[in-house]
């Protein structure tokens, strides 16, 4: 690890917020500009991911799959920020730049224009969650966190109205209620082990006297909920379709990622901090996790069937997700991590292509009115150049066969929502029910863990289903929507990734079970960010 | 001292639990602010208390028992930086709500009572 490729590390963070600071100089009449701009950064961003993963699996050095460490300020590992980029979080970095880039792609086509900033908050959102992907201290993820929500609330309020001005003072109290919590819980592991570190916190946590461990526990479960809450764990969970069917489009199809975010911490936490091999307080919320994920699932599939709208079937389908992966983490096994992992990429990016997808089917549809386009503008001062707009170029270029284009792609999303073969989404489910069978002996929770894996694709079917008859089968009156090849594109973009899912599943799962085996094994974590050399020591 | 400070952070959680859970948005505003406040108490004290001894270190050899553990004091100055900036957005979403729904009830919409 020589050279540039050394700070290959930080660019995920960095690149994204230097061309914020960029697009802020220019204002909104510089349209064309800043989309050039985003998308080029979003799409460097795929690049660079794509080349961290291939770092990280091929391995630079005669050992394969050793995590990445990049000291930041050059400060020794336990005393200053690390950031760590193993192949978890470089696979959640790849995840994030492929959604960032296509919900950007798709915005371009006209909802980049229904308010100010658009770019500048999305590149914003994305430095964030890389940021909170790649750090290995618990205090800088707080801050990546914050910086993740502050860019959430802007886009949030991307479009204004009525109803997304409400669900984003939810939101928003919400999200700040829970960081306090999330500070809470840094405070007291810190009084406990006197490090934020992860790695550190890792190795002090075997050593933490069975006095504190009660403290300790306290303050991981309180550091827990403040997760699971980002997660949508029930019952913590009620803002999240409402919040996400506020949002425009392109923004929840960002926002799928983000309840991954608290689904990746839970993760690497529990398997770093609370593995099989770290003294008193090992797996002590596991139980928690199991059931916790489970009465989301069956929350998620009563709402899946019960909800009439689209969003609304998104909105729980990401609950059902979360459900499932929480319940996964929680039952453990190396097996089971690397088929969770492969349905949290599958089940992530089909979400996302549906979010994408919903808008335009209901505008054939005809049901048109929750597009508001440009909306009042709550403060003149913010919308200078950016509310004068013309109607026509709405579009872009005009392709044909709209219906056929949006059936198509409603199928192929509900195949893989549903987890129907040949999709990535069944190969998913059966690699997740596969490990459960696997054991020797299937323990009740297993059973019911593959009951509701099954239920919950069942009733994904049902309603997209209903929708998909009520919204593409009825004939309406008006002249064929128009559809343009920018929002086609990035749907496509999607649904191609999960069919690259599909079609090269054995080796993208040999970097899963690698992954798998790299979270079971601390100790290469702990030495490669203990032992990381700083910069002019004399290079080992 | 120890006592002091914990029934002040143990007000300061009851009244912003309090607040938070009412229905008007300002109510919840301040309810926020002051469980920040706890918040950022609480970190303090789990830097354990100390009178008299600064959180810089000098150069040169020192004894680290003449000081206070200054992470903890780094971690509420982000806090604090942060909550202020947090809080300063929902003000504003506050008064957006306000504009468009006519009514500072968190829902947006008066109970029917």
């Amino acid at each position: 690890m020589n050279g540039w490729m050394h700070h290959l590390v930080i660019a995920p963070i960095v690149l994204p917020m230097f061309v914020c600071a960029v697009l802020l100089a220019f204002d909104e009449r510089r349209r064309t500009l800043k989309r050039l701009l985003s998308l080029g950064t979003a799409a460097t961003l795929v690049v660079i991911s794509a080349a961290l993963v291939w770092e990280v699996d091929a391995g630079r050095s005669a050992l394969p799959g050793t995590p990445h460490v990049y000291l930041l300020g050059n400060w020794p590992a336990p005393f200053g920020i690390v950031l760590v980029a193993d192949r978890l979080s470089a696979l959640m970095v790849l995840l994030t730049s492929v959604l960032g880039f296509t919900a950007l792609f798709y915005a371009i086509a006209r909802w980049d224009r229904s308010g100010p900033r658009f770019h500048v908050l999305f590149l914003l959102l994305l430095a964030g969650v890389n940021g909170a992907f790649l750090t290995g201290d618990v205090f800088n993820l707080f801050v990546f966190f914050e910086v993740l929500l502050a860019a959430s609330y802007g886009l949030i309020l991307h479009g204004a109205g009525e109803e997304r001005t409400r669900a984003s003072l939810h939101y928003i109290t919400i999200n700040i209620a829970t960081s306090l919590l999330f500070l809470i819980g840094v405070a007291m592991i810190y009084a406990v082990t006197g490090t934020l570190n992860m790695a550190e916190l890792a190795t002090r946590i075997t050593s933490v006297p069975a006095a504190d461990l009660m403290l300790l526990e306290a303050g991981a479960a309180i550091l827990g909920i403040a997760f699971l809450l980002k997660a949508g764990i029930w019952p913590l969970s009620f803002w999240l379709p409402r919040t996400y069917a506020a949002a425009a489009p392109p923004v929840a199809a960002v926002f799928a990622i983000m309840t991954k975010v608290g689904i990746y911490v839970i993760l690497r936490l529990s398997s770093l901090l609370f593995g099989e091999t770290s003294g008193g307080a090992a797996g002590f919320a596991d139980d928690w996790l199991i059931w916790a994920g489970f009465a989301t699932m069956i929350y998620g599939t009563l709402g899946i069937l019960a909800t009439r709208k689209l969003t609304g079937v998104a909105g729980h389908y990401v609950m059902v997700s979360s459900g499932t992966l929480l319940a996964a983490i929680g039952m453990g096994g190396e097996l089971l991590m690397a088929a969770l992992l492969f349905y949290l990429v599958s089940s992530t990016l089909a979400v996302s292509a549906l979010y994408l997808i919903i808008e335009p089917v209901e505008r054939n549809a005809g049901e048109d009115d929750m597009i508001e386009g440009i909306a009042e503008p709550v403060f003149d001062d913010e919308y200078t150049g950016a509310v004068e707009e013309e109607e026509e170029n709405e579009i872009g270029v005009v392709i044909p066969g709209t219906i056929a284009i949006l059936g198509g792609g409603f199928i192929f999303c509900t195949l893989l929502l549903a987890g129907l073969p040949p999709l990535s989404g069944f190969i998913a489910k059966f690699a997740i029910v596969d490990a459960l069978f696997g054991s020797a002996a299937i323990s009740p929770t297993a059973w019911i863990l593959i009951t509701l894996i099954i239920a919950s694709g069942l009733a994904t079917l049902i309603s997209m289903t209903r929708a998909g008859i009520d919204l593409l089968w009825t004939p309406s009156e008006d002249s064929p929507p128009s559809l343009s090849v920018i929002e086609v594109a990035p749907i496509g973009l999607l649904l191609a990734a999960c069919l690259a899912l599909m079609v090269l599943a054995g080796p993208v799962y040999l970097y899963m079970e690698g992954t798998a085996a790299a979270l079971a094994d601390r100790s290469t974590y702990i030495g490669a960010v203990r032992g990381a050399p700083r910069v002019g020591e004399a290079t080992r | 001292m120890e006592a002091v400070l914990a029934l002040a952070i143990g007000t300061l959680t009851a009244s912003g639990l309090w607040l938070l859970f009412r229905p008007r948005t300002f109510q919840v505003v301040l309810g926020l602010c002051l469980l920040s406040y706890a918040v950022n108490l609480f970190i303090v004290a789990a830097g354990r208390l100390r009178t008299d001894a600064p959180p810089i270190v000098g150069k040169g050899a020192v004894d680290p028992a003449q000081f206070v553990d200054p992470v903890p004091q780094a971690l509420v100055l982000t806090a604090i930086v942060i909550s202020f900036a947090t809080t300063a957005l929902l003000l504003v979403v506050l008064l957006a709500a306000r504009g468009l729904t006519g009514t500072d009830h968190v829902d947006g919409e008066e109970d029917d009572l």
